[in-house]
C-alpha cells in the first residue's frame, strides 16, 4: 500500500482520541471532520459538561450579568464524537498507543492530540488555600463561587497577582463598587507581560479608579477565622490587609503531569512540539502521531529566532487547533506550520487592551500614536532594531499595521511619523523584571556517548 | 514596482459612459494593484492592499497634507471628522458618536425599527393606483430623507432647498480640473456655504432648548470631552445630512436593480425575510454605495505592495473594485447572499469605517424586505436603468419598475 | 443561544452593539463585552449582530437543537 493509501484508509477508519475537550480540543475535533475525517474521534476531559469559553468568567461572570454555566462554546458543525468525561487521562504509552484514564480504562489511538491546558496556581499553603472565600478564577465552578461572594456584598477583596486575570477581576469589583485591594510582587500590574512603561500606565489606571493597589509586596500568609473563613491578609512588610475574599491570580500551571512516563517533552514548560504542532519526544526528535494545541503547546517560532514559546492566548488555541487538524490528516509535504503573529486582548477599566506580536521579545517599547494620558495610545516593541510587538490600550483598529511591521521584520523605531506621533515620543527601555522567554532550569540529562547511543533522561526533580 | 498605468483606465472608469458597469474596468486596474498616474497620484484597487492601507497611521485623511493642495480646498470650511486625523478626529467622532450609538446611546438605531417599518410602510401605500414607479423618487429618496432629517433635527419641508445643494456638493466631490468646466467647483464651494449657513441658522436656536435631535444635542453636550464648536457642530451636521440619506439612496436602489437582475433570489426573499440579513452584507460588496475614496494624502512615505508612495501623494482608493477581487472573494462578480467569509469593504474600513453603517443596514434590510413583500410581479423598465453622474456616490437616478 | 466573539480579531466597531443591545455591549469606547448565551427571543437581532461585523469575528451556533453529548459515568 502506498502512502497515500495509508493516509485515505486512516482518514476513512482512523482513530483520532483527543485529550482535553476544552477550546483547542473542540476547534481541532470540528477541523478533522471539516477536512474529512470520518473515523472514530473519541473527546476525552475532566470536568463534565460541553466544551465552554474561559475568558467570559474573568468578565461577564463576574458583573453578575451572566451565569457561569452560560459560556458553553457554540459549535461550527457536529462533530460525532465519543465523549468520555469528568473523568482525567492520567497516562499515555507510545508504544502500544493508548491513552490511560484515571479509572482504569485504555483508550486506543492512531493518532492523537493532547490539549490538556493549563490549570490555575493554587495557593501555596494547602490549608490556607482551603479557607472559606479563598477563589482561584480556572473553572466556570471557581467563576460561580467568586461571583457569588461578590453579590454577598464583601467589605473587601484582596487580589493576589497583578497579571492581566488579577487585573480584569480587580475592575469588575470596581465596577461593582466594591473595595479591593491589589496586591503585586513586582513593580507594577502588567509587567511581566507588557514591560514597565505600560505597567506605569497600568497602576495609574488602577488607582485612579479607586483600586488600594500595593507593588513590591508580597502575600506571605492568609488568616482565617475561627469558622474557617479567610478574614485578613499579612505582607512581607509586615503590614495587614483586613478582607472577605481573596483571589489567587498568579497564573497557571500546564496540565502535563499525566504525561511524565510517556516519553515525550514535557516539563512546566508545556509539551515540546514543532511548528506543526507535532509532539517532540524527551531526545528532541519530532514524533509523527502525537499532536500538541492550545496552553500545554510550547512551540517554536521562526519569527522570534525559532526560540520555543507557549501562549495561553484564545487565538493561539483556535490557530494551532486549525493546524494541527490539517497535519493530522496530511503527508509531510503537505502539512502547514503555526506561523500567525501572536495575539492577545484584556478588559479592563472600560479599555480594551490588545496586543499583537510578543511583547516580551524586546528590548525596547515607544509611544508611537496617541497619547499615554488619555489611556489611548499605540506603543511598538522593538528588539535589536526591529519590530517584534504592539500593544493598543482602545487604539485596536491600528494593530493590523503593526501585524505587518513584525511580519516584514521592520525597523525599530518606526522612522516615519503618523498624524498623532506624541511629540515627545522615544524608545525606553522595555524592562522586564525577570527571564521570560529563556530557559526556566534544566528539565533533562544527556546520557550516552556514540552519536548512536545518546539520549535524553527527564529530570525528576523539578515541580 | 511602481508601474504607470495606462494613462486612461481611470478616466474611463471615471467617464460618465462606464456608470451603469464599471466593473470590468476595475478587473483591468486590479492588474497593477498601485497605480501611479500621470498626475502623480496613486490608485489603489486590490483587497488586501486597500484593507492594509486603510489600518495604515500614515494615510493621511487631511487634504493639508497633500503636497499638491486640492482644488477649492482653501475655501471650504472647518472639516468634519471625516477629513481629519487623530487625535482631532477621533475626538469629534466620539462626541458626535455619544449621541447616535454605543457605548453612550446603545438602544437608538434598533430602536428605530418600527419608526422606520412606518414610513416605509406609507411610501408603498402611495404607489397604489401608479402605472409606473420610480423607486428612486418614489421611494429610495424619501424614506432616508425622511430619517435623518427627523434625526437631525432639519424640517422635511427644507428638503428642496438643500437637495440642490447636495446635488451640487456631490458633483463637485471629483472634480478635475483637466476635463470639469471650473463652474462645478464654484458651484460646489458655494453651495457648501449656504448649506453651512442654512445649519448655523437651525443650530441657533437650538442652543438650550432641550430636544431629542442630534442638533440640539450637540448644542447642548456636557460630556467628558466638553462639547464641539458650533463650526464643529455644522460641519458634523453637514457630513450626516449628506452621507445619512446619499448613501443609502444608492444602496437600496441597487438592491432593488440587483434583486430584479436576480428573480430566484427576490423570490427567496419572499420566502424567506431573514435572508435579507446576509443578503444586504453580499450587496454592500457586489453593488456598494460608495465606489471610491476619491483621495486620501501619504503623511508619510508609505510602502504598499512593494511600492512607496511618497509623502504628500494624492491616493485614490477603489473601494468596490477590492470588494470584487477574486485573489480575496471566489466567484466575486456572482451575487451570492450565502457568501460566507464577507468581509467587504461596503463601509470602508478602519477608524473611518462609516459613521451610520449600523442604520443604513437596517434601512435597507427593512427596505427590500417590505418592497419584495407588497411588489406584485415588479420588472424593470429599462436595463441599464439611467445612473447619476457621480462615479464616487454610484447609483441610479431613476429607477422605473412597473407590476403586474 | 450559544454565541462566541473571537476578541483578538474583534477591533471594537461596535456594529454588533448598535444592532443587539441586549445582548452586545461596550465598556468604554472599544472594549466589548456580551453575552454567550443570549435568549432566544433575541435570536433576530443576534444575526443582524453576527452578519454586520466587519471582522465577521461573531460565531453564532450551527447546531440548534442537537443533543447534549455523552457524559461519561465514572465507573
Amino acid at each position: 500500500m502506498s502512502s497515500a493509501d495509508t493516509l485515505e484508509a486512516f482518514k476513512r477508519d482512523g482513530r483520532i482520541v483527543i485529550v482535553g475537550a476544552s477550546l483547542a480540543g473542540l476547534r481541532t475535533a470540528e477541523a478533522l471532520r471539516d477536512k474529512g475525517f470520518t473515523g472514530s474521534l473519541t473527546m476525552i476531559g475532566d470536568e463534565l459538561g460541553e466544551p465552554y469559553d474561559r475568558p467570559p468568567l474573568s468578565k461577564q461572570v463576574l458583573t453578575g450579568w451572566v451565569p457561569a454555566d452560560g459560556t458553553v462554546l457554540p459549535r461550527r458543525r457536529d462533530i460525532d464524537a465519543e465523549w468520555l468525561l469528568g473523568v482525567p487521562a492520567d497516562g499515555l504509552d507510545l508504544a502500544t498507543n493508548h491513552v490511560h484514564l484515571a479509572d482504569g480504562r485504555e483508550v486506543p489511538f492512531d493518532r492523537m492530540l493532547i490539549s490538556t491546558g493549563v490549570r490555575a496556581r493554587p495557593w501555596f499553603v494547602e490549608a490556607e488555600a482551603a479557607l472559606d472565600g479563598v477563589f482561584v478564577v480556572r473553572t466556570r465552578e471557581d467563576a460561580e463561587g467568586l461571583q457569588q461572594a461578590m453579590a454577598a456584598g464583601p467589605s473587601r477583596v484582596l487580589i493576589i497577582g497583578a497579571g492581566f486575570t488579577g487585573s480584569e477581576i480587580a475592575s469588575i469589583c470596581r465596577e461593582r463598587d466594591i473595595a479591593v485591594t491589589v496586591a503585586e510582587l513586582a513593580p507594577a500590574p502588567l509587567v511581566g507581560g507588557l514591560g514597565a512603561m505600560i505597567g506605569e500606565v497600568a497602576a495609574d489606571i488602577q488607582r485612579a479608579h479607586g483600586v488600594d493597589l500595593r507593588c513590591g509586596v508580597k502575600v506571605t500568609q492568609l488568616e482565617g477565622d475561627a469558622q474557617g473563613h479567610f478574614r485578613r491578609a499579612h505582607f512581607d512588610d509586615g503590614s495587614t490587609v483586613d478582607a472577605d475574599v481573596a483571589v489567587v491570580a498568579l497564573g497557571g500551571i500546564r496540565n502535563t503531569e499525566w504525561l511524565r512516563d510517556s516519553g515525550l517533552a514535557v516539563g512546566i514548560w508545556g509539551v515540546a512540539c514543532d511548528a506543526g504542532c507535532r509532539a517532540f519526544d524527551l531526545n528532541g526528535l519530532v514524533t509523527d502521531d502525537i499532536f500538541v494545541a492550545g496552553d500545554v503547546a510550547r512551540c517554536p517560532n521562526p519569527i522570534y529566532e525559532y526560540r520555543f514559546i507557549s501562549l495561553e492566548h484564545w487565538a493561539n488555541a483556535v490557530e494551532q487547533a486549525e493546524i494541527a487538524a490539517h497535519n493530522m490528516l496530511s503527508a509531510q509535504a503537505d502539512r502547514w506550520p503555526h506561523l500567525s503573529i501572536p495575539t492577545f486582548w484584556s478588559i479592563q477599566f472600560g479599555i480594551n487592551i490588545k496586543s499583537v506580536g510578543v511583547p516580551t521579545f524586546a528590548d525596547e517599547v515607544v509611544v508611537t500614536q496617541g497619547s499615554v494620558p488619555d489611556h489611548r495610545f499605540v506603543a511598538a516593541y522593538g528588539y535589536q532594531g526591529r519590530v517584534t510587538a504592539a500593544v493598543s490600550f482602545n487604539n485596536a483598529k491600528w494593530l493590523d499595521h503593526y501585524r505587518q511591521l513584525i511580519e516584514t521584520a521592520a525597523p525599530f523605531p518606526p522612522p516615519c511619523p503618523t498624524p498623532d506621533t506624541p511629540a515627545d515620543a522615544k524608545p525606553v527601555p522595555v524592562d522586564f523584571p525577570g527571564p521570560t522567554l529563556l530557559a526556566q532550569g534544566a528539565t533533562v540529562v544527556v546520557t550516552g556517548h556514540d552519536p548512536g547511543e545518546r539520549r535524553v533522561t527527564a529530570m525528576r526533580q523539578h515541580r | 514596482m511602481t508601474t504607470t498605468e495606462a494613462p486612461d483606465l481611470l478616466h474611463r472608469i471615471l467617464d460618465y459612459s462606464s456608470r451603469s458597469d464599471p466593473y470590468p474596468l476595475y478587473a483591468e486596474l486590479r492588474e497593477t494593484p498601485v497605480a501611479l498616474q500621470e498626475d502623480g497620484s496613486y490608485v489603489i484597487s486590490t483587497y488586501r492592499e486597500i484593507a492594509g492601507i486603510l489600518h495604515n497611521p500614515h494615510l493621511s485623511s487631511d487634504v493639508r497634507n497633500l503636497s499638491r493642495p486640492m482644488p477649492g480646498a482653501e475655501e471650504r470650511a472647518t472639516p468634519s471628522f471625516i477629513n481629519l486625523d487623530p487625535p482631532e478626529h477621533d475626538r469629534l467622532r466620539r462626541l458626535a458618536m455619544r449621541h447616535f450609538g454605543p457605548p453612550h446611546t446603545p438602544g437608538l438605531v434598533s430602536g428605530m425599527a418600527p419608526d422606520l417599518t412606518n414610513i416605509v410602510s406609507s411610501l408603498i401605500d402611495d404607489f397604489a393606483g401608479k402605472e409606473q414607479i420610480d423607486i428612486v423618487d418614489d421611494f429610495a429618496y424619501p424614506f432616508p430623507v425622511t430619517v435623518i432629517c427627523h434625526l437631525l433635527g432639519v424640517p422635511r419641508e427644507d428638503e428642496p432647498r438643500f437637495r440642490v445643494w447636495v446635488n451640487a456638493i456631490i458633483d463637485s466631490i471629483n472634480y478635475d480640473p483637466k476635463t470639469d468646466p471650473k463652474e462645478k467647483l464654484d458651484n460646489g464651494v458655494q453651495a457648501t456655504k449656504d448649506l453651512r449657513q442654512y445649519l448655523g441658522g437651525l443650530l441657533e436656536q437650538r442652543h438650550g432648548h432641550p430636544g431629542d435631535d442630534l442638533l440640539t444635542r450637540f448644542a447642548n453636550d456636557d460630556g467628558p470631552d466638553g462639547r464641539m464648536t458650533d463650526e464643529e457642530i455644522i460641519s458634523t451636521a453637514n457630513l450626516l445630512l449628506i452621507a445619512g440619506h446619499e448613501t443609502t439612496v444608492n444602496l437600496i436602489t441597487n438592491g432593488m436593480l440587483t434583486l430584479l437582475r436576480h428573480p430566484q433570489v427576490l423570490q427567496r426573499l419572499r420566502d424567506e425575510p431573514d435572508l435579507v440579513v446576509p443578503l444586504v452584507e453580499e450587496l454592500l460588496r457586489y453593488e456598494p454605495p460608495v465606489h471610491i475614496i476619491p483621495w486620501r494624502a501619504a503623511y508619510s512615505d508609505i510602502t504598499v505592495a512593494d511600492t512607496v508612495i511618497p509623502k504628500g501623494s494624492q491616493i485614490m482608493l477603489m473601494l468596490a473594485s477590492g470588494s470584487r477581487d477574486p485573489d480575496r472573494f471566489g466567484d466575486p462578480d456572482r451575487f451570492d447572499p450565502d457568501r460566507q467569509d464577507n468581509q467587504h469593504l461596503g463601509f470602508g474600513s478602519g477608524i473611518h469605517l462609516c459613521f451610520g453603517g449600523p442604520m443604513a443596514r437596517l434601512e435597507t434590510q427593512i427596505a427590500l424586505t417590505e418592497l419584495v413583500r407588497r411588489l406584485e410581479g415588479p420588472r424593470l423598465v429599462a436595463d441599464p436603468p439611467p445612473y447619476r453622474p457621480s462615479p464616487v456616490l454610484r447609483g441610479p437616478i431613476h429607477l422605473p419598475i412597473e407590476q403586474s | 443561544m450559544k454565541v462566541v466573539v473571537d476578541l483578538s480579531r474583534c477591533q471594537g466597531y461596535a456594529q454588533c452593539a448598535f444592532l443587539a443591545p441586549d445582548a452586545f455591549r461596550m465598556h468604554g469606547e472599544e472594549a466589548l463585552m456580551y453575552n454567550p448565551n443570549p435568549d432566544d427571543v433575541q435570536r433576530e437581532q443576534v444575526l443582524r449582530a453576527a452578519a454586520a461585523c466587519p471582522l465577521q469575528a461573531i460565531l453564532v451556533d450551527q447546531l440548534e437543537g442537537r443533543d447534549a453529548p455523552v457524559e461519561a459515568t465514572p465507573s
